[in-house]
């Protein structure tokens, strides 16, 4: 497989990483945040600091990284979560440009707005060894999702008066969802480090986690299927179209305003891939053809 | 030294204060935030560039085409990408999403249309200073902030002593029972997109005068929002002291402490004010129970 290939897929692997966290936290728990590419830049230079400064195992540093941005987005979600929805985007958005205007003053430990380069590259087959880890989190997500902690949050998302009622402590499991989206979002990063080898605070600003909601939206808040999907179409999208690429992010634009216009429940809504799925499609086919048969 | 930093923070307040007060405009009504506003502010620079450096027409008739020509995008945006969603009902967290399709959209549209490089506008006043004691004041900031003084002047007039105004202000406290009670809700809408974006339209002219035109010159729009957020979202009022504070504030920084550290603390004031006071200087309670 050609290298362009190979790493269109392992950006397109990486993304999905990062959007599998902002699913949860958006589509399963109806918290919006803008900031979400904070996180990842903090998993990206953890894991780039920790591999060529201190020579730590590829693995370790990655891990290591979706530990401290999980463990920021806990402390952020305990300050922040009590505040509205609006207001809660605000905070995400205030400390995902924080972020990024932090990393980008200090040039000691960062380099700066030089960026930081000679990262490691991704040990072994690098596709390989993404593929896996990808998913290896899509697993982790889907059990997250199917587990009590998964109807705990979905409860809280239709109606959150309700869920408390009910006894489900919303708080701890608000910060649950918000920690594990800042988890996965430091591991995207500190892949995205490794296969880069180079990073600066630029990459990681508004636009990319304003793009991680977007994808979300597409692909049906409440299917991590959908996300998926909706994530390997955004990333692939502008490759296959790449003779237009002026006008990739104004068809990004246009897609965006009439999909949350139009189809605002996304590709796939509230459901998930399932066989199910395609014996509906098999069914509404059939009566679908009768009817017309009829005429 | 201080006050030269107070005058400079209060021109640079200014304009934010201009693209603010649109934001609380809209947020009154609609309860969400625009983040295209701050485009449609680019796009009125753009436009002022168009008729006067391009057009070589007089400055004030390019300046009025440019402002007119903001609004009526500002008016165009609601009514393509924000009524239907408005009309169901949807979160609005949908009309930020919408909102940041539109500001993809307008930002995009001119780099592909008129080029991403950076232009600059024919000098309109001369680039001189004139001194009041010791105080060096810019010819073009103190023209900007006459003009801005006069366009808030007349704002405050038209929210306060005209009907257009008090049916604003009843669309702002409710919308619903003010359509109820008779108020053409959709008409109010679009005429407050309008004004909106009229006066973006003009702190467009105003920053690509002082600076320089270029796509991304929306961006500046999240300082404005921040100074919103401060002053409480949807207050007037309060706009216009949160940009006026946050220019100040900036100014104040990048003399005094460092210019590298400028953003940090605008940015560590918003998740302060966040902290301390979420509803801002004078918006609403808006912490939930918890």
């Amino acid at each position: 497989m050609s290298g362009y290939y190979q790493g269109l897929l392992i950006l397109v692997c990486i993304n999905i990483i990062a959007v599998l966290g902002v699913s949860i936290l958006t589509g399963f728990t109806r918290l919006f945040s803008f900031g979400n590419a904070g996180f990842m830049s903090i998993g990206a230079y953890t894991a780039a600091i920790l591999s060529s400064n201190f020579h730590v195992p590829f693995l370790l540093s990655i891990l290591a990284g979706a530990v401290l941005a999980a463990f920021i987005a806990f402390l952020l979600g305990k300050l922040t979560l009590n505040l509205q929805g609006d207001y809660f985007l605000i905070a995400t958005l205030g400390f995902g440009e924080s972020v990024r205007v932090l990393f980008n003053y200090i040039v000691p430990v960062t380099g700066g707005a030089q960026g930081f380069s000679g990262i490691s590259v991704i040990p072994g087959n690098q596709l390989l060894t993404v593929a896996i880890i990808t998913i290896v989190c899509i697993a982790i997500a889907w059990n997250i999702i199917s587990s009590k902690f998964g109807r705990n949050i979905m409860a809280i998302r239709e109606d959150e008066m309700a869920a408390r009622a009910v006894g489900i402590n919303t708080a701890t499991y608000k910060n649950f969802a918000f920690t594990t989206s800042g988890f996965f979002a430091g591991i995207a990063g500190g892949l995205w480090a490794h296969y880069f080898t180079f990073i600066s605070p630029l990459m990681f600003n508004l636009d990319k986690s304003a793009e991680m909601t977007i994808v979300v939206v597409i692909g049906g808040l409440g299917s991590l299927t959908g996300s998926i999907i909706a994530s390997i179409l955004v990333t692939v999208l502008p490759e296959i179209l790449r003779a237009a690429s002026e006008y990739r992010m104004l068809a990004y634009g246009i897609a965006v305003v009439l999909i949350i216009n139009l189809w605002p429940s996304g590709l796939m809504g509230y459901k998930e891939f399932s066989f199910s799925w395609f014996r509906t499609l098999w069914v509404s086919t059939k009566t679908l053809v009768r009817k017309i048969g009829a005429k | 030294m201080f006050l030269q930093q107070l005058i400079n923070g209060i021109s640079v307040g200014g304009i934010y204060a201009m693209i603010s007060i649109g934001y609380a405009l809209i947020y009154s009504l609609l309860g969400f935030s625009n983040w295209a506003h701050g485009d449609v502010a680019m796009i009125g620079a753009y436009i002022g560039f168009l008729f006067f450096a391009t057009a070589k027409l007089p400055f004030p008739i390019a300046l009025i085409i440019a402002i007119v020509g903001a609004g009526l995008l500002s008016l165009l945006n609601e009514r393509i990408a924000y009524r239907r969603i408005r009309k169901n009902n949807s979160p609005t967290m949908f009309l930020m999403i919408a909102a940041m399709g539109v500001s993809i959209i307008l930002q995009n549209f001119i780099t592909v249309t008129v080029g991403p490089k950076f232009l600059t506008y024919p000098d309109v006043v001369p680039v001189s200073t004139f001194k009041i004691g010791t105080l060096h004041i810019g010819v073009l900031d103190a023209l900007s902030l006459v003009v801005v003084l006069l366009s808030i002047i007349l704002l405050i007039y038209l929210l306060n002593k005209t009907r257009f105004g008090l049916a604003i202000k009843a669309c702002a406290s409710n919308i619903a029972v003010a359509s109820v009670l008779g108020i053409n809700v959709d008409a109010y809408v679009m005429l407050v997109f309008f004004l909106a974006g009229s006066y973006a339209g003009l702190a467009g002219v105003l920053l690509g005068l002082k600076y320089t035109v270029y796509p991304q010159l929306g961006n500046v729009s999240l300082k404005a929002f921040i100074a919103s957020v401060f002053g409480g979202l949807g207050s007037v009022p309060g706009a216009i002291i949160g940009g006026l504070f946050i220019g100040i504030m900036e100014g104040m920084i990048t003399a005094f402490v460092s210019p590298g550290l400028r953003d940090i603390f605008t940015f560590s004031f918003l998740i302060i004010i966040l902290l301390i006071r979420p509803s801002g200087l004078f918006g609403k309670n808006v912490s939930q129970k918890a």
